[in-house]
């Protein structure tokens, strides 16, 4: 049971990290995510399905998760509309394009084929299947963690994380913040439907409807990572986005376990989501003010000292 | 080196709101030329550097640097020769990323590749470059923790570090304290003149406009109205650079007064 908590949560965290470079790095709100973790869902169930290996199903979601955010960069930069609303139209259509992908069914089962949580059991044979499981998701997580990590202290990623916080600076850098928007919603979406493949193979089926909420549900994660510590390093940030998202969907497990102590069903999870974002959000504008605040006396109280002295 | 020709630029054409910002502006810059350019707000001097620069499109006319016709280029790819500075000190930094990051992606222009350029070398680089403002010790810092004047110089260090053809003022100073902006527009003398680059500064300081480099241009309604070079330049005075703006458009330079200070 422990084990599935964090087999969700590490599969999570890849969603959360793909979110993390849409809304964090690059500062763009990217509700594509909705859609595309469901498209990667549904190609890797397809894939498997019709008797492909399983990282060939899972390198293909990937793709497809990358075609789904450049899809939202195109229409954020050539049409020059927000990239909220960009990513809401590609969302919106990417739920056509995703009952077609699964052959205008809303739900398409992986049973009686293999996923990859058949095959770690089988290669991690001296382990339970649920530790196996946990083992195998964990070491995948490390790699797409690691490789992250290297990306975003090369040149190209500090480029995207200039442009996140400042745009002139990159044009006057010389280069097109166009293409770098299209690289990193691109690797951002990738990421997230590598994740709707992992979570589909996991959960034993691809749903059309998988996505709803997902956004909010990966920022909650986020918030909450970044409440454990302070850091400007990325290796550190991905850690936090992975803790985060594990710990969300602990408290998600209390919530559908104890929940109906305090009269809570899973009906309300999204309205709970939604809240323990707003009250993130209300926690670090506070701690920002208190900050500001503490400066300001020690700044009066240097002021005063001087002034005794004086 | 620079050749604007017959550049005019109108905003919102057709509407009721319509500006002609710039009338037939034409503008030969040498290499090695070092330019101040005054005159008072909604005079087109900002315009003037929007449209060198590629903000935005002119609305006729052409714009030469170096032979190439670039006047339909996107503003980053004017970039690659052109180094511009803002008046605000946020402009030109990402605060977010440490002084070093930023620093990295200015060691040359253009699209960045996965390669590592942070190395121990260019990280002494970093080092020697900032050490006149006294920021060597603080590379890892993040560029938000520094004071204006601080961003403000070591935005001037990161644009100077590409060597541009071309380096844009805009009223760098202007929103620095009069210690700091003395300190930055040093800084700015000391690389123009290290480096012989060629450069054009917006200033509303007449001080500043007269001691900074061989030429001066002052600008009022979207035209060019008065050019000053070499030696005649270096014998202006404020209240003679004043009176020879009455003199050319026999109007009342009270109203600017305020906007042209003669001093710090």
């Amino acid at each position: 049971m422990l084990e599935g908590i964090f087999v969700e949560g590490l599969i999570f965290s890849v969603m959360a990290l793909g979110i993390l470079v849409s809304y964090r790095i690059l500062d763009l709100a990217d509700l594509t995510c909705d859609g595309s973790i469901a498209t990667g869902a549904a190609v890797a169930a397809i894939c498997i399905t019709n008797g492909w290996s399983i990282p060939m199903a899972m390198l293909l979601s990937f793709l497809a998760g990358i075609l789904c955010g450049l899809c939202t960069a195109a229409i954020h930069n050539h049409l020059h509309i927000p990239g909220l609303l960009a990513g809401i139209l590609t969302m919106t259509m990417l739920y056509s394009i995703n009952l077609r992908i699964l052959g205008n069914k809303a739900n398409v089962p992986l049973v009686r084929v293999d996923t990859l949580y058949d095959w770690f059991p089988q290669t991690l044979g001296f382990l339970s299947s649920s530790v196996a499981s946990l083992v195998g998701t964990l070491l995948l997580v490390l790699v797409v963690k690691l490789v992250f990590d290297l990306f975003f202290r090369c040149d190209m990623g500090v480029a995207i994380g200039a442009l996140g916080g400042n745009e002139q600076v990159v044009l006057s850098l010389g280069m097109n913040p166009s293409t770098l928007k299209y690289i990193a919603l691109g690797l951002s979406n990738g990421l997230i439907a590598l994740s709707g493949a992992m979570l589909a193979q996991y959960q034993g089926f691809a749903d059309a409807n998988l996505g709803q909420g997902m956004v909010v549900q990966g920022l909650a994660a986020i918030m909450l990572g970044e409440f454990l510590f302070n850091s400007n390093r990325i290796s550190l940030i991905t850690l936090r986005v992975v803790l985060g998202s594990i710990i969300y969907k602990g408290l998600m497990f209390l919530g559908r376990r104890y929940g109906y102590l305090v009269g809570i069903t899973p009906n309300d999870f999204k309205l709970l989501t939604g809240l323990l974002v707003i009250i993130s959000l209300i926690v670090a504008s506070t701690r920002i003010r208190a900050a500001e605040e503490s400066a300001r006396r020690k700044a009066v109280e240097r002021v005063m000292g001087g002034d005794r002295n004086a | 080196m620079l050749d604007i020709s017959h550049v005019t630029k109108v905003f919102f054409p057709g509407t009721v709101n319509e500006k002609v910002a710039l009338e037939d502006i034409n503008l030969h810059i040498d290499e090695g030329d070092v330019v101040s350019v005054i005159g008072s707000n909604g005079s087109g001097k900002s315009t003037l550097f929007n449209m060198i620069a590629g903000t935005f499109p002119v609305t006729s006319g052409t714009i030469t640097l170096d032979g190439k016709d670039m006047t339909r280029w996107p503003e980053y790819r004017r970039a690659f020769d052109i180094g511009r500075i803002f008046q605000d000190p946020t402009k030109g930094t990402s605060a977010n990323m440490s002084i070093q990051d930023n620093m990295l992606l200015s060691l040359k222009k253009g699209m960045r590749g996965v390669g590592y350029s942070l190395t121990q070398e260019n990280r002494q680089l970093f080092r020697k470059l900032i050490e006149p403002v006294g920021l060597q010790d603080r590379l890892e810092d993040n560029v938000g923790l520094l004071s204006g004047g601080q961003r403000q110089a070591l935005t001037l260090i990161m644009a100077c570090m590409s060597h541009p053809k071309l380096l844009l003022l805009d009223e760098h100073t202007a929103a620095l304290d009069p210690g700091n902006a003395r300190i930055v527009m040093d800084l700015t003398e000391e690389y123009i003149r290290k480096e012989r680059f060629t450069a054009m500064m917006i200033t509303h300081n007449m001080q500043f406009a007269i001691e900074f480099g061989n030429r001066l241009i002052m600008m009022d309604e979207g035209r060019i109205i008065l050019e000053v070079c070499g030696e005649e330049k270096s014998r202006l005075t404020v209240p003679e650079l004043i009176r020879r703006f009455r003199q050319i458009r026999n109007k009342d330079f009270a109203s600017d007064e305020e906007l042209l200070t003669e001093g710090d």
